[in-house]
């Protein structure tokens, strides 16, 4: 039996198997009326990574995660999750959008939108039953908010909004965890729980993928990095794909050299 | 008031407007949430013109081709908003806003310049319907409630817009979940897989049939008043969308009741002669309960960050 598997996994050419990728994106390219935002963009994430999307403002990051998932229609691309199509595959992806992309005075407790991170589950008609419960309860001590669940979420801080959305996705039960910005606009105590989560997550083998902003924390975050500008500018590991080089061609002018230098080599 | 005056002259015109206004009400819960409030004010504008035209065809007033008219226009419409949207680059709010004031605008041309004298359909009507004239003439007292031939002589509108008040309830109870999720947060609905176009389509296309059956009985005045008083009173009143939905219905069927008894008695305790408009009174009774939920309601909310 040895020398089966041995041939088999010869038989990889490449050391990232295409099939087992939780989130390849071959040549996508998305565009808001005429100016494409991305363009003709190749992703493979790896499993059990945690990769940063980064970029300038405008860049297509977060663009690029909503194409993938289908939220945006791209105008050409192809997406596969875990080798599959992405609609067979949907109870295997969390996604947490933007914080600022919803209505936080929406008349709803911290535990509902918990439970909302259950629906598929639940189904349309299905009740919600105290086991239901208990695990969103239990999401909630996982980000540090079990104490707010019945607080109607418009009263919670920016941080603790943010902890909310990232309990229900650990609610999902997900093997893939896309943020978008999981990190604008949060408290210092708030940053260090959501990547306390997110470390645990993929010591578990789950995969995360974040859009990110801040350069100085990349290195600490993230082993992985996607480097975006419109246009793929690299895509490796943090020593491999966020370097001077790299930098310099996605932020172009925007970042001095010295801030480059400080970056890379604290990395 | 006795049940020989009461049941066949008050009776069916408040049932009628406690189930248009719920019927109208809880959609708007919806539609309030999403931003999309002028909907149900669009909708009541623009089957102005397709009622009159199907009159102006079949030249009766009768249920269905008013219904059918009245579908085709919102149909119509929606076409017309879609094209000056695209081909105008205008956005949405405002080139629905031209599409339903120019429609209505053209129903009341075609209704002034058509001979509709014969039948009870005028400008008038269309603003705030005919409910005081929703009479149950078979009916003798309560025990008319109970006698088989006696109902059979109800109004038809009556039991038209209850049958359309369930489809309403059925709706919101059956898809409630994701109504819910893709209103609160619509990437991450779309993500989980929901069809939230089809969703959002389905709720306007519902919002229509609210609008259309409260429409030809109670006028455009209350099926704007309740898509859009009761549920924005009921979100100062709860933080919980359940509930929420639960006091938008509780206080449209206040606003029916108290305004059809005030238009009907009110101007006669203050000693005057005639009674007021029952459906600008109802109207009138909604924007008072918001104005009271906006003073005293306990989740009102004003600049939190």
């Amino acid at each position: 039996m040895a020398p089966v598997t041995l041939v088999a996994e010869n038989g990889q050419t490449e050391p990232e198997n295409l099939d087992h990728s939780p989130l390849a994106i071959r040549g996508m390219t998305v565009s808001y009326g005429q100016k494409p935002v991305v363009f003709s963009v190749d992703a493979t994430i790896q499993e059990g990574s945690m990769t940063a999307i980064i970029g300038p403002n405008g860049a297509g990051k977060s663009t690029l995660l909503k194409a993938a998932l289908g939220i945006l229609r791209p105008l050409s691309g192809h997406v596969s999750v875990f080798g599959r199509p992405l609609a067979t595959q949907r109870h295997r992806i969390a996604y947490v959008p933007q914080r600022a992309s919803v209505d936080w005075d929406f008349p709803t407790t911290v535990l509902d939108v918990v439970l909302m991170g259950l629906s598929r589950e639940l189904g349309l008609v299905g009740w919600i039953k105290g086991h239901h419960k208990s695990r969103a309860i239990e999401c909630l001590t996982r980000v540090g908010m079990e104490d707010f669940a019945d607080r109607q979420i418009g009263q919670l801080s920016g941080g603790q909004q943010q902890r909310v959305f990232l309990a229900r996705a650990l609610a999902q039960g997900a093997d893939l965890y896309l943020l978008d910005e999981p990190f604008a606009g949060v408290d210092a105590a708030t940053e260090k729980a959501i990547i306390a989560v997110l470390k645990t997550l993929k010591e578990q083998g789950k995969t995360v993928v974040a859009v990110h902003h801040d350069l100085a924390t990349v290195a600490d975050y993230f082993d992985r990095v996607f480097l975006l500008n419109t246009r793929k500018i690299a895509e490796g590991t943090v020593a491999e794909a966020f370097t001077a080089k790299t930098l310099n061609a996605a932020y172009g002018g925007r970042l001095a050299t010295a801030q480059i230098d400080q970056l890379t080599l604290t990395g | 008031m006795s049940g020989a005056e009461f049941v066949p002259l008050s009776l069916p015109p408040i049932l009628i407007g406690v189930f248009a206004a719920i019927a109208c009400a809880l959609p708007g819960n919806f539609l309030v949430l999403r931003r999309q409030a002028l909907i149900g004010d669009a909708i009541s504008h623009v089957v102005l013109p397709g009622i009159v035209v199907a009159f102006l065809i079949t030249g009766t007033v009768s249920t269905w081709p008013m219904m059918i008219g009245a579908a085709l226009a919102a149909f119509v419409a929606v076409i017309l908003i879609e094209a000056i949207r695209r081909l105008g680059r205008i956005e949405p709010g405002a080139a629905m806003g031209v599409v339903f004031t120019a429609m209505f605008a053209g129903g009341v041309l075609l209704l002034e310049r058509s001979d509709t004298s014969s039948v009870h359909l005028d400008v008038e009507h269309a603003l705030m319907g005919n409910l005081e004239s929703l009479i149950w003439l078979d009916a003798f007292g309560w025990s008319s409630l109970f006698d088989l031939e006696a109902l059979a002589g109800l109004p038809d509108e009556l039991p038209r817009i209850f049958v359309t008040m369930l489809g309403v309830i059925a709706f919101i109870w059956l898809f409630w979940r994701p109504l819910k999720i893709s209103t609160f947060d619509e990437g991450f609905a779309q993500v989980m897989g929901m069809p939230t176009n089809a969703l959002g389509l389905a709720l306007v296309a519902v919002s229509a049939l609210a609008a259309v059956a409260a429409f030809d009985a109670v006028g455009s005045i209350i099926v704007i008043a309740m898509f859009i008083c009761p549920p924005a009173a009921a979100r100062l009143v709860t933080d919980r969308l359940g509930r929420q939905v639960g006091w938008s219905a509780l206080f449209a069927a206040l606003s029916a009741v108290l305004g059809y008894v005030l238009a009907g008695y009110g101007p006669i305790w203050l000693g005057g002669q005639d009674s007021v408009s029952a459906a600008g009174m109802i109207a009138t009774v909604s924007g008072l309960i918001l104005a009271i939920a906006a003073l005293f309601g306990p989740c009102r909310r004003g600049g939190r960050a």
